[in-house]
């Protein structure tokens, strides 16, 4: 391994190109994973327009709390996670484990209250197929159904990114730990951190249309 | 054996006619320039073969003259099939004010065909030469499509909403009816035929016993359902009164305006808190239930027909008359 | 260049060294299923699509066979429903998304770039695990029990009504959509960043261009797909409305995002193809392309303006006629381009040298089938003549035409000039050009009677049809047993190619191209120096020197 403390590949004629290679890799997948997401985007789109009524009234009864928490806790594993990179890039390779645990563990928070979450929302009876009482809301309980089901594969769907992006972040910190990186060898992080940040920008538009759709008293 | 096999279908409405031409405009003017690239190719190919291996040819240089040239001759006439084509969409895609009416319900695996006058077919369709028919469809199940080769009209039947089209026949015969989106098992099995009688055979087939046509099943329906419990007479009972509501316009009580077409007309049935009317509180339960696509084309024919100081009385000891006035549109 | 010495009987004869290519260099099953290297991943690719390819071809032979009567009975209805749902499916996502770009564009790629490999060489090797993965759902979908939704999946039928395995079955075309996605991922990344010095855009060859236009196409338009068919295989586990009416969801809705994948899909299916073309043409004319540019920035055309066409599949759903008017006319648009290309191809042979080795009689049967193909999509694109032949078997020749009278053969094509560089090997010229002609011939008498059968009003999808329609469709079939001969005579011919085709050298059509730079088939690193460029391509008129 020390023969070749730059890691270059085989493939790339310097170090330069490939770390801009994996950055422009990374760039390239987001791009893809912007089109998943805007697909189901699209779908919640054209309901909540169709259906502005129940997804008010759906979305009113989610736990705003819950959700404003987690955008905090996602946000600040985003600064925890652009810490990492900015030490990394800097040579200040000993603060990056830290940082880089910090926001894995910032990450599993979010998983853990969204657990939570899921559970109050089983106890509210707004589990369609598990928990849900047809006649509590009126002579459309289909469309509040829909609703919920989107909500649940949108939040689904990010957080098994998340749990991608968590496993990701803790090999990282690992490797980390173990003073793989240099100032010259640290794209890694900075990709990793591309792909965290995108994790939260999606969460931040997830939470005003999932939860902030309908009229709270 | 080859005599009997067509190779061209059969052109038998006012559609037909007028998409051939287009049709054959497009193929005459493809075949020329299939014609033109397959003589170049087979020209420079020929005559330009490799003779030695050491040939060596001089490099050619790309003119922007000559590649917009070659650009903008396709593009114009793509131009053309693009006006013409759309021209014939947008005037198929509005029946004529007078076209008979005829109601369509698609279902896994049968055509089931409603005529105003009350005459009901399955797989078949009697209509007379000369007149426009206009067809309002839906599906009971999942997607089919009604495609009339011999009068080139195609329009998918839908689930959940009406789709319409229309058709002029200009000979008698049978022609096919094939559904022709895919619907399942028996989907190939889904066809049947049109058939177009002249004036006199139609009148024939008309005459043929019915019980009263669509608008009087409704009538009956509306009865039994108890619509007019609300739905009377006077303008200042818990519902709107339904004389003259077709095609009008309904003011709902959000401010905005709507036309009363067969769409709103089903959705006000099976989802009546949809649109409320203003002045009027949301308290119509939903009907989706009690009645089936056919059963909603029946009431909808009553409503098309109702006229002033015809809604039903709450209770009628006799028969219905049988009134001439809601059993128009039959075909003359 | 490395050799490696070989052991001699007797130890008379002086020792003889073989080089060190990629084929050589490791031997063993876990040295080929855990290679790394872009030239053998693609030979892996090779092997899993022709596979495929004979299965879809089975598909449609039983169906081919049920049609020769207008009341047959070989089959039932369910499972003839089955059969042409198994053919879409294998065909379009298992064999034509993948082919040219996973086989020849994997291989060929680094070699065009003077790379030694692609950008992400471990990632490569996952698209193409997660193909076979995909591949094994589909296929255990469509083998137990089978699929009979057609591949376009329409909703409700297939969220509601069909008692079919659709979800595996769309398992499984999801998990394969990532292979497409990473490997799109690996070609842009690729082009960007590892172009050989001297190498600008402007200086790539043709091919290049159009895997990484299709490459676009795969980035933007797959995810969606795969979102699609989540939201179908929900509505029927869950019974939500997404798209079934009875629950408050709307059908067309489906058909907007299934579309917005699958109309790109067949720009996926053929730009690679016509990449191929334009590097065939010129070696065989001898001539620089006419046009590099325009047909470069037409690829890209192809791509952008293929995102916008896809209501022209809806022309007949419900759709509003302002809809309708705007989607003719974009459909119209992105036919100008393509034309474009047939123009500049025709013209590179004016006043070249033109030999008729088989990739060229390949390139031009692509010339002339994609060109008729194109034009029956004239009566398509316009509002007034699609009413009548929409889903009807005019439909059916149309994509057929482009897709296997195109893109097929254009894949053939490719492969036999490729062959030499990949293998070492030349196949044998009579029976290649045989089964080029086979294949022209075949393919004619089985695709145009369905022009003539479909304007008559035969729908797609029937298993049983009206009598007077049998005619063509004897024909038809008739032309599908020709095809298939031809299809199984290169199996045959390539394969003994490899143990008995006489050696290739580095470049025996005398192209120009960094891949015939380079040894037959290439060391592992594809180069021994890095070359570097310092020329346009397609330079036919100066000596090609030619690497021993």
């Amino acid at each position: 391994m020390s023969a070749n403390p730059t890691h270059l590949a085989h493939h790339f004629a310097d170090v330069r190109q490939q770390h801009d290679t994996a950055t422009l890799g990374m760039w390239v997948f987001l791009v893809t994973e912007a089109m998943v997401f805007g697909g189901l985007f699209l779908a919640y789109t054209v309901y909540r327009v169709l259906y502005a009524a129940e997804f008010a009234a759906a979305s009113a009864h989610l736990n705003v709390v819950f959700g404003g928490v987690n955008t905090i806790v996602l946000l600040s594993s985003s600064l925890t996670m652009a810490l990492a990179v900015y030490w990394a890039q800097t040579g200040q390779q000993g603060r990056v484990p830290a940082a880089l645990i910090l926001t894995a563990l910032l990450g599993t928070a979010f998983l853990v209250i969204k657990g939570f979450e899921y559970h109050g929302d089983y106890e509210d009876n707004l589990m369609p197929g598990l928990a849900f009482d047809e006649h509590a809301w009126g002579p459309h309980p289909e469309r509040v159904k829909l609703f919920l089901v989107i909500y649940y594969i949108m939040t689904g769907v990010h957080a098994v990114h998340l749990i991608i992006g968590i496993g990701l972040i803790s090999i990282l910190a690992l490797m980390a730990r173990r003073g793989r990186f240099t100032r010259g060898y640290y794209y890694p992080v900075e990709v990793g951190g591309l792909y965290w940040h995108f994790v939260d920008v999606i969460w931040v538009f997830l939470l005003p249309l999932l939860y902030l759709a309908g009229v709270r008293n | 054996m080859f005599a009997d096999v067509p190779l061209i279908p059969e052109a038998a409405s006012t559609h037909a006619t007028a998409m051939d031409e287009l049709f054959y405009f497009i193929l005459g003017v493809c075949l020329f320039f299939s014609t033109l690239i397959a003589v170049l190719i087979v020209t420079f190919a020929v005559r330009y073969r490799r003779r030695s291996e050491a040939e060596r040819p001089q490099p050619i240089h790309s003119s922007l003259k000559l590649e917009l040239t070659w650009s903008l001759i396709p593009f114009v006439f793509m131009m053309v099939f693009f006006f013409w084509g759309a021209h014939l969409y947008f005037s198929w895609a509005h029946a004529p004010a007078d076209s008979m009416e005829v109601y369509v319900v698609g279902k896994q695996w049968m055509w089931k065909m409603q005529h105003l006058g009350g005459q009901r077919e399955i797989n078949e369709l009697h209509v007379p030469v000369g007149r426009p028919v206009k067809l309002t469809m839906i599906s009971q199940d999942v997607i089919h499509s009604f495609f009339v080769p011999a009068f080139r009209v195609h329009m998918d039947v839908l689930p959940g909403r009406y789709t319409t089209l229309w058709f002029q026949p200009t000979k008698p015969g049978r022609y096919h009816l094939f559904c022709s989106q895919y619907c399942g098992t028996n989907h190939a099995k889904m066809i049947g035929e049109i058939v177009v009688l002249s004036s006199d055979d139609y009148q024939t087939w008309l005459n043929q016993g019915v019980d009263g046509g669509m608008a009087q099943a409704g009538r009956k329906l509306f009865q039994k359902l108890q619509c007019v419990t609300c739905h009377s007479a006077d303008a200042k009972a818990r519902a709107p009164v339904l004389e003259a509501l077709y095609l009008s316009e309904v003011h709902l009580d959000n401010g905005k305006i709507v036309r009363a077409d067969e769409t709103y007309l089903r959705e006000s049935i099976l989802y009546p808190d949809a649109k409320i009317v203003a002045g009027y509180k949301p308290i119509m339960p939903s009907y989706k239930d009690q009645v089936d696509e056919e059963e909603i084309l029946q009431l909808i024919a009553f409503i098309k027909a109702l006229r002033p100081g015809q809604t039903p009385p709450r209770t009628e000891s006799a028969d219905p008359p049988l009134n001439p006035i809601l059993d128009t549109k039959q075909g003359k | 260049m490395s050799t490696v010495a070989v052991a001699t009987p007797q130890g008379e004869s002086p020792p003889v060294t073989r080089p060190v290519n990629y084929l050589n260099v490791h031997f063993g099953v876990r040295s080929w299923l855990l290679t790394t290297d872009h030239k053998r991943i693609a030979i892996l690719y090779l092997i899993s699509i022709t596979l495929m390819f004979f299965l879809g071809g089975a598909a449609i032979t039983v169906v081919r066979l049920q049609l020769l009567t207008p009341d047959n009975n070989l089959v039932d209805a369910d499972t003839y429903n089955k059969l042409f749902t198994m053919h879409g499916i294998i065909m379009v996502f298992f064999f034509m998304v993948p082919s040219i770009p996973a086989v020849l564009g994997n291989f060929l790629l680094p070699m065009m770039l003077g790379a030694k490999d692609l950008a992400f060489p471990k990632l490569n090797l996952l698209s193409w695990y997660i193909y076979i993965l995909g591949g094994t759902f589909t296929l255990w979908a469509v083998l137990s029990g089978g699929v009979d939704s057609g591949w376009t999946f329409y909703t409700p039928y297939s969220s509601k009504a069909s008692h079919t395995n659709i979800i595996p079955a769309a398992v499984g075309v999801f998990i394969v959509g990532f292979s497409s996605i990473l490997t799109g991922l690996n070609f842009i990344v690729t082009t960007h960043m590892m172009r050989a010095p001297g190498q600008t855009w402007f200086r790539l060859p043709l091919m290049v261009w159009s895997l990484y236009a299709t490459s676009i196409i795969f980035l933007l338009g797959t995810p969606v797909l795969a979102i699609t068919l989540t939201l179908v295989a929900i509505e029927r586990i869950f019974q939500v409305g997404v798209f079934d009416p009875a629950l408050g969801g709307d059908p067309v809705l489906f058909q907007h995002m299934f579309w917005f994948y699958s109309h790109p899909a067949v720009y996926i299916m053929v730009l690679p193809a016509m990449g191929v073309v334009s590097e065939v043409v010129p070696c065989f004319s001898r001539k620089n392309i006419y046009g590099y540019k325009f047909i470069a920035f037409s690829s890209l055309g192809i791509a952008v303006l293929g995102f916008l066409v896809w209501s022209h599949h809806m022309f007949v759903a419900g759709i509003s006629v302002y809809e309708a008017f705007l989607f003719s006319f974009l459909s119209f648009m992105v036919a100008v381009p393509s034309a474009i290309k047939v123009f500049n191809w025709t013209a590179t042979l004016y006043k070249g040298s033109v030999a008729f080795a088989t990739p060229m009689l390949f390139a031009f049967g692509f010339i002339g089938l994609f060109t008729i193909g194109g034009l029956t999509g004239m009566f398509l694109a316009s509002l007034g003549t699609d009413v009548h032949v929409h889903d009807t078997y005019f439909v059916i020749a149309h994509f057929h035409f482009i897709m296997v009278g195109g893109a097929v053969m254009a894949y053939m094509g490719g492969l036999h000039f490729w062959w030499p560089k990949m293998t070492g090997r030349m196949y044998p010229e009579f029976w290649s050009r045989l089964a080029a002609m086979i294949i022209f011939v075949g393919f004619i008498l089985t695709f145009l009677p369905q022009f003539v059968v479909g304007n008559l009003g035969m729908p797609r999808r029937y298993y049983q049809y009206a009598p007077e329609f049998q005619v063509l469709n004897v024909m038809s079939s008739a032309g599908a047993s020709i095809l298939a001969v031809g299809y199984v005579l290169p199996l045959v011919y390539l394969l003994w190619s490899l143990g008995y085709g006489k050696k290739a050298g580095a470049n025996p059509w005398l192209a120009t191209g960094l891949e015939w730079q380079t040894a037959s088939p290439p060391p592992p690193d594809n180069f021994a120096v890095t070359p570097v460029v310092t020329e346009a391509p397609y330079q036919y008129s100066k000596e090609v020197a030619v690497v021993s």
